[in-house]
């Protein structure tokens, strides 16, 4: 309920029919390939059936590539002309849902079921309740300045433009592209190479639980 | 053009990557700059994650730890940002961040 009283739609009906589209395509993208990650393997190994739904078919990773990496810019780009947070959270997890569709695209899977774990289930919903505990009223935005938006588009586009020179400008190829690595290789080496970061990282998560309770608890004079 | 290389990906990364900019410059809601600092670090592992699949090599399994490392960082920065933004609007009774310049000159 807004301010007076009306009702505030968060989601218009037709955004709702997108995101649910998006969604059930993530399924019906990911799900064949988790399967076939974790050791399945069950369809004809090496036919074409494997070969597309596990990424190696190039038609399959190109219209993969265009629908959701179009998916992902299309709605950061969104995030930047939104001016109700709510809606750039939900525009986030658009934009969450489909680099997670990249990284199977990628072949890594387990980061892929990762960012949508901890991104999409995790971060999103710890963004969504910020907004939630600091707002009066589910519509309120702050109007920028002209000056400050273009100030911040011209700074943006140059860095932009920076960056596609360095991309478009190098000659990156450094050998074949490798493969899936199994889940049981990541977790070998995160627990033997990377031992040391991750143990560090394990105590960086309790510092930042601590603190992040600390600094949001209610102080009882 | 069909073919998806390295370079796909890279451009798509920094597409997102300048749209996070923008984000974190122009937005005067702190959970709007935090959604920023999300796109950003979202652009850096699609490009880890790319530059360890074409690279060759072994680089495929670091890059994807370090991806997975930035992830957890990425959450961590989150809970700890959400509690700042609390305490930012307990104290000053609005989450605009134009507002949070009391200790400047």
């Amino acid at each position: 309920m807004g301010a007076n009283g009306e009702t505030v739609t968060v989601l218009k009906p037709q955004l709702k029919l997108i995101l649910a589209a998006v969604i059930a395509c993530m399924a019906m993208t990911a799900a064949p390939r988790v399967a076939m990650a974790s050791g399945g393997g069950g369809l004809d190994e090496g036919g074409f059936v494997s070969d597309v739904l596990g990424g190696s078919h190039p038609l399959f990773e190109a219209v993969g590539f265009y629908l959701f990496g179009g998916l992902a810019a299309f709605s950061a780009i969104a995030i930047c002309f939104t001016k109700d947070v709510v809606r750039m959270a939900i525009w986030l997890f658009a934009t969450l849902g489909a680099v997670a569709i990249l990284y199977f695209l990628l072949t890594a899977y387990f980061l892929g079921v990762i960012q949508i774990i901890v991104y999409a289930g995790g971060t999103l919903v710890l963004l969504i309740f910020g907004v939630m505990l600091t707002t009066k009223s589910p519509s309120m935005q702050f109007a920028v300045s002209k000056i400050g938006l273009a100030a911040g588009g011209v700074v943006s586009l140059l860095l932009f433009a920076a960056l596609m020179g360095l991309v478009l400008g190098t000659d990156w190829q450094r050998g074949e592209p490798t493969g899936s690595i199994p889940v049981a290789t990541l977790g070998r080496d995160l627990l033997t190479t990377y031992l040391v970061p991750f143990e560090v990282i394990s105590v960086l998560l309790l510092v930042v639980m601590i603190g992040a309770a600390y600094l949001a608890r209610q102080e009882r004079e | 053009m069909l073919e998806i290389g390295l370079n796909h990906y890279l451009v798509l990364a920094a597409i997102i990557f300048c749209a996070g900019v923008f984000s974190m410059v122009s937005k005067r809601n702190a959970i709007g700059v935090l959604i920023g600092v999300e796109l950003v670090l979202n652009a850096v592992n699609i490009n880890f994650v790319a530059f360890g699949k074409y690279s060759g090599g072994n680089t495929s399994i670091d890059a994807q730890v370090i991806a997975l490392f930035v992830i957890v960082l990425a959450a961590a920065e989150a809970a700890v940002a959400v509690a700042i933004c609390t305490n930012y609007y307990r104290n000053l009774n609005t989450i605009d961040i134009d507002r949070g310049d009391a200790v400047s000159g």
